[in-house]
């Protein structure tokens, strides 16, 4: 049995179409990411599994328990950790934790070995008010208070979002320190170089999920040829790139363009072709997962 | 049952920290107790008197010494002309204007004497009126005493006035249970709202969605305090009339404490409703703005529901403040009992029922 079983979820507020038939299923003790730019679904997704809201159509297990009819036992086996910080700020640090132990029938002892390696970086400032704490502290005391009942499955709705790079690489070695405990773990992220963090992937768009792979799988399925492209002038060249035979597609990416292409492309010809260009620099490169998204979305 | 413990204590703890609310639930009733009876007052005292006289005679001084003798009547100006007096109307100086006619004091000897005319400024009508009354029983008085001296047999009083339970006609004493139960609508009705809210508005509310918690354990946990808050508050206000105003119930404590806990459990439950249905505070105080204007207004806290129009009085009937403020007001002034009030009571019991089954399944955990 899955951790996590999606059949066909569908989810609309209004005319928007949030979710549209949506079907995967994350194994236990999987670290799984979805990633995908906002209005993609995500939070829906993670708000469906949690039972704070019931589908159009379709059906998802959680842990073996229908989020429809068996939504009370969901909510004692998930932790949920939303995008927005929502523990009480009024209330200290130790007060949330002790708070959400209560609620679920449990004491912080009970479950301190698992929180530890997280708590402890906070407990310096267990008597702080939660809407005192930094940003990066914050996320660390959600995380706690998510844990402290042991749960099964860790639902993370975009936890790093807003959070400084080294945070960020801070938190994605907690999870991995979870992962080890047996934790299932549902994450999303808008940031594509996080992917690369989980064991498989979704890449979703609009409500709908384009792909599901590991990271390495996602990106191998990248069949064509890629170029990054640089000069003075950036934009003329983007303009002119796109026109140029061969070129499947060219858009900006950092510091230069990428440029994918297909068979009848020459790399010598197209210097030959842009040699007016001043300090042109052309060379392959390996696709990232970004370029495999917008590859898929624009499809 | 630890779980219910821990949330209200966490709603306690809430109340304590914020800046705010714990100087509202203390300062506010002792405030509104204390200076409301002296401000909301439909007593009408300094109605400014000119008096007219074309008789000068000793009729005349005697209307006009009894006049300024008055505790509700002040002699602003005695004048010769009427023009003169009707400027000084006319500018707000006086609100009344007596004219005793020209050789009244003659013509009443003979019986058939010119009219005493009053004019009163009747913009304000309540003071207009109530002004006019006052002066009324003033020259009636004035005129019994001088015909009692006149005639040898001394004319008896021919008619008795006794107030009833209210024997002063203290406007204070009707004020006060009104006054009890605007606090209760304030505090048990608008704070529990606002609470809600608040966790809906912060997403405090999802992270207690996702627990297994009970939707029930979760709302009582919400108004217990409010409840508790709510007799505290009945209770200083009790105090607050007893020793500012020396008003105690003549009736049992305990009816007033029964009605309360009955009026609280209504206007928490309706306030709860209205919670469910909104998204941010702004919208719940509008909504509870629109029910507290109702309640005021309509429910005869402030005027008697007995001289509203008949379908307006039909409207009052499901009004839940309508049947504790005659609970308040029987037991403080009249000493009425629980037993004679049933009605009053179960209506209110009624009412409790209703507004909470409402809140119970309006309240959405899932949507």
């Amino acid at each position: 049995m899955n951790a996590i079983e999606v059949h066909n979820l569908s989810k609309s507020y209004g005319k928007v179409q949030a979710l549209d038939n949506v079907s995967f299923s994350v194994e236990r003790g999987e670290l799984f990411g979805l990633i995908g730019p906002d209005g993609a679904g995500k939070t829906t997704l993670f708000r469906l599994l949690t039972t704070l809201i019931s589908p159009d159509s379709g059906r998802a297990e959680v842990d073996g328990f229908d989020i429809v009819k068996n939504y009370h036992e969901i909510r004692s086996c998930v932790g949920y950790m939303p995008g927005r910080f929502s523990l009480y700020p009024d209330l200290s640090v130790e007060e949330n934790l002790n708070f959400f132990a209560a609620l679920f029938g449990v004491t912080v002892e009970d479950s301190y070995e698992l929180i530890a390696p997280i708590y402890k970086q906070i407990e310096p400032f267990r008597t702080r008010r939660a809407g005192k704490l930094s940003g990066g502290m914050k996320q660390k005391l959600a995380l706690s208070c998510a844990l402290i009942h042991r749960p099964k499955v860790l639902f993370l709705d975009e936890p790093t979002t807003g959070v400084d790079a080294v945070s960020r690489s801070e938190f994605w070695d907690m999870l991995s320190t979870l992962k080890e405990h047996g934790l299932t773990i549902l994450v999303s992220t808008p940031y594509m170089d996080e992917a690369s963090r989980c064991d498989r992937i979704a890449l979703c768009n609009e409500g709908r999920i384009l792909s599901i792979n590991t990271p390495k799988g996602i990106v191998s399925g990248f069949d064509r040829q890629l170029y990054g492209i640089k000069s003075k002038n950036m934009f003329a060249l983007l303009e002119r790139a796109r026109r140029s035979e061969g070129v499947i597609d060219c858009y900006p990416f950092g510091e230069k363009h990428h440029l994918i292409t297909n068979e009848v492309f020459d790399i010598e010809q197209f210097k030959i072709q842009f040699c007016d260009v001043k300090d042109l620099e052309i060379e392959p490169i390996e696709p990232t997962i970004e370029d495999v998204f917008i590859k898929l979305m624009k499809r | 049952m630890r779980a219910f413990i821990v949330l209200v204590q966490k709603e306690f703890l809430q109340i304590r920290r914020n800046s705010f609310l714990p100087k509202l639930i203390v300062v506010f009733p002792i405030m509104i107790m204390l200076l409301m009876p002296l401000i909301m007052t439909m007593d009408v005292r300094n109605v400014n008197v000119a008096v007219v006289d074309l008789d000068r005679s000793t009729t005349s001084h005697r209307i006009a010494s009894h006049i300024e003798a008055s505790e509700y009547l002040t002699l602003a100006q005695t004048t010769a002309e009427y023009s003169l007096s009707i400027e000084a109307l006319e500018q707000g100086e006086v609100d009344v204007i007596v004219q005793i006619p020209a050789n009244f004091e003659r013509d009443m000897m003979i019986a058939t004497p010119k009219r005493i005319s009053i004019t009163a400024n009747a913009v304000n009508a309540t003071k207009g009126g109530m002004g006019m009354q006052y002066i009324v029983q003033t020259i009636a008085r004035t005129l019994s005493e001088l015909r009692g001296e006149k005639s040898p047999s001394k004319l008896s009083e021919l008619v008795t006035i006794e107030n009833r339970y209210n024997s002063t006609l203290n406007y204070r004493h009707y004020m006060i249970p009104a006054l009890m139960i605007i606090l209760f609508i304030l505090i048990c009705g608008f704070l529990p709202a606002l609470s809600i809210v608040g966790e809906k508005e912060s997403g405090t509310i999802e992270q207690i969605n996702v627990t297994p918690l009970s939707r029930l354990t979760f709302t009582l946990a919400k108004l217990l305090p409010y409840w508790i808050i709510g007799l505290f508050v009945v209770t200083v206000a009790m105090l607050v009339a007893r020793l500012a105003y020396g008003l105690i119930p003549v009736g049992s404590v305990g009816a007033i404490y029964l009605g309360a806990i009955l009026f609280i459990f209504t206007i928490s439950g309706l306030s709860l409703t209205i919670a469910n249905f909104s998204e941010t505070m702004q919208q719940t105080m509008f909504v509870m703005f629109f029910f507290i204007m109702i309640f005021m207004l309509m429910s005869g806290l402030l005027t008697p529901i007995d001289s509203m129009p008949l379908w307006a009085q039909k409207f009052t009937t499901i009004l839940p403040p309508r049947y504790y403020i005659e609970i308040l007001r029987s037991v403080y002034l009249k000493g009425t009992s629980i037993v004679e009030l049933w009605i009053n009571f179960v209506a209110l019991g009624i009412f409790a029922v209703i507004f909470n089954l409402l809140a119970a399944f309006t309240y959405k955990k899932q949507v």
